[in-house]
């Protein structure tokens, strides 16, 4: 079967550290963290990657109210993609584009804020909102979407833990390959930084950072590193077929090359990195390349002290015994885990890397822990890359979901 | 509390259900949905507000009574007074 070519021509993003692909980027290579210290409910001061978007920009006040923030930053981002491919927006049959974002969870933040207004009233339910459960069913992010842009294609979110921003994309991609749509703004969004209960959760479990420096806070493969920063944020891509895009004269970010999505199948939270290893060598595969074919990989680590050792693991027996291995960075040490946006948001942050050939860092590696000296780690400090073509995504999420996405140069 | 301080309170309800909307010529004897906009889901807020901030029920068969700032202050400000006095 012949797949169409599936390139991205539009990105729109909002991370801790920027609030478009240009200013991420430069902050990726300036080594400008986007941490910074919140106060949360019930837990008091805490490390969070918190975005700091014009939310009005494209929302009016009253939508703020009554809409959710993974709908205002998946609006934000949506705007921002579709402006940024030069989409003749108006012209365009808004029955054939699709929205597929990636989400880990939805719906926690209202129901906590929900609980909480209620309990100043004695927990009487007469004061539950009627708006919980728009705010809370599962395709919030998208349907708000849809409602900002009268998109009347279809418009849902992919559940995917950690795994969904790459699984977003790769569903999009899909999308296109079926025919279902013509456009597709794909990716994935985060709000997790509203809700205590994935704070506490990682604490109870000894997963969640702590730092006097929140800027310090997240820091995969150090060897004082102590867990997870939780972000929030969003990053959304307009993809197209190859042929569509170049009719039009549009500027190409990259072309999908190949993907796969695997599950581990052993445990709740522990990953598996045998099985991680299979995906990213299934995802080469599919891209009908070889391990030599990849130039830089983005690691999924989170800064957990098992998790980051597992996933050096995986990458290094994948490209074990390559003359030039590829770079190997991250991108939480910069924005923490942005959770179902953390895929998305940290492929943007190397597509550049196509036209600059720099491969940006990964920070706050003061000492590297021996159990993650793999070849090819790009640490603290920029490095120029003979040659960048071939771009490898990796995120994994609990109950054992693995994704991985191979972005390569587009050439003609 | 007289008629004129209960449109006040009415108003500060809007103005955070409505935030986009100006009421500095809100028209006290004009429907409020005729001259703001406002749908039937921003009715069950004012509804909800008057519940939380002031104690004040608005059963479902007395909602049209909402519908201009003047038929709001006839139907709550016996409301309002009764909740100061106690007799909610």
């Amino acid at each position: 079967m012949k797949h169409s070519r599936i390139v991205i021509t539009g990105v729109g993003l909002t991370a801790p550290n920027g609030n478009s692909l240009g200013e991420f980027r430069q902050n990726l290579l300036r080594g400008v963290s986007g941490v910074e210290r919140i106060e949360l409910r019930y837990i008091g001061p805490v490390p969070a990657g918190v975005c700091h978007f014009d939310q009005l920009k494209y929302q009016k006040k009253k939508e703020v109210r009554i809409g959710t923030r993974a709908g205002g930053i998946s609006i934000y981002c949506a705007r921002e993609a579709v402006q940024d491919s030069g989409l003749k927006w108006e012209g365009l049959d808004k029955n054939r584009v699709g929205i597929y974002l990636g989400i880990t969870e939805h719906g926690n933040v209202e129901t906590e804020n929900e609980i909480h207004a209620i309990s100043l009233f004695k927990y009487d339910t007469k004061f539950w909102s009627h708006h919980h459960n728009p705010r809370t069913v599962a395709n919030n992010p998208a349907g708000e979407v849809s409602l900002n842009l009268g998109i009347t294609g279809p418009a849902y979110t992919l559940g995917a833990a950690c795994a969904a921003g790459n699984i977003g994309l790769i569903h999009g991609a899909q999308m296109l390959r079926l025919g279902e749509v013509d456009v597709a703004l794909a990716g994935g969004v985060s709000e997790s930084i509203g809700t205590f209960g994935i704070f506490a959760a990682f604490k109870s479990q000894g997963a969640l950072a702590s730092h006097d420096d929140p800027k310090k806070a997240s820091r995969p493969f150090d060897k004082a590193r102590n867990g997870i920063v939780v972000s929030e944020g969003g990053c959304i891509y307009t993809l197209e077929r190859l042929e569509d895009a170049l009719a039009r004269g549009a500027r190409i970010y990259g072309e999908i090359a190949g993907y796969y999505i695997n599950s581990d199948a052993t445990d709740y939270v522990l990953p598996n990195p045998e099985r991680q290893s299979e995906c990213v060598r299934r995802a080469i595969v599919h891209a009908g390349m070889t391990p030599a074919d990849i130039d830089i990989v983005n690691t999924h680590a989170t800064a957990t002290p098992q998790g980051d050792i597992q996933e050096c693991q995986a990458i290094g027996a994948v490209f074990a015994g390559l003359a030039e291995p590829p770079h190997i960075n991250n991108t939480k040490s910069f924005i923490g885990h942005a959770m179902g946006a953390a895929g998305a948001l940290e492929l943007a942050g190397n597509l550049p890397s196509f036209q600059d050939r720099i491969v940006h860092p990964t920070i706050n590696v003061d000492e590297l822990d021996p159990q993650c000296d793999i070849p090819g780690l790009v640490l603290n400090q920029p490095r120029e890359a003979k040659r960048v073509d071939a771009l490898l995504n990796n995120s994994f999420g609990m109950l054992g979901i693995n994704s991985t996405l191979i972005i390569k140069r587009f050439i003609a | 509390m007289t008629k004129e301080e209960c449109k006040k309170l009415v108003l500060d309800i809007i103005a955070d259900i409505a935030p986009d909307e100006d009421l500095g010529n809100v028209k006290p004897d004009v429907k409020l949905r005729d001259q703001l906009q406002l749908d039937s889901m921003d009715f069950l807020d004012i509804v909800m507000e008057l519940r939380k901030r002031h104690g004040i029920e608005v059963p479902e068969a007395d909602y049209m009574q909402l519908a201009s700032l003047d038929s709001c202050a006839e139907y709550l400000t016996p409301k309002f007074n009764a909740a100061s006095t106690g007799k909610a």
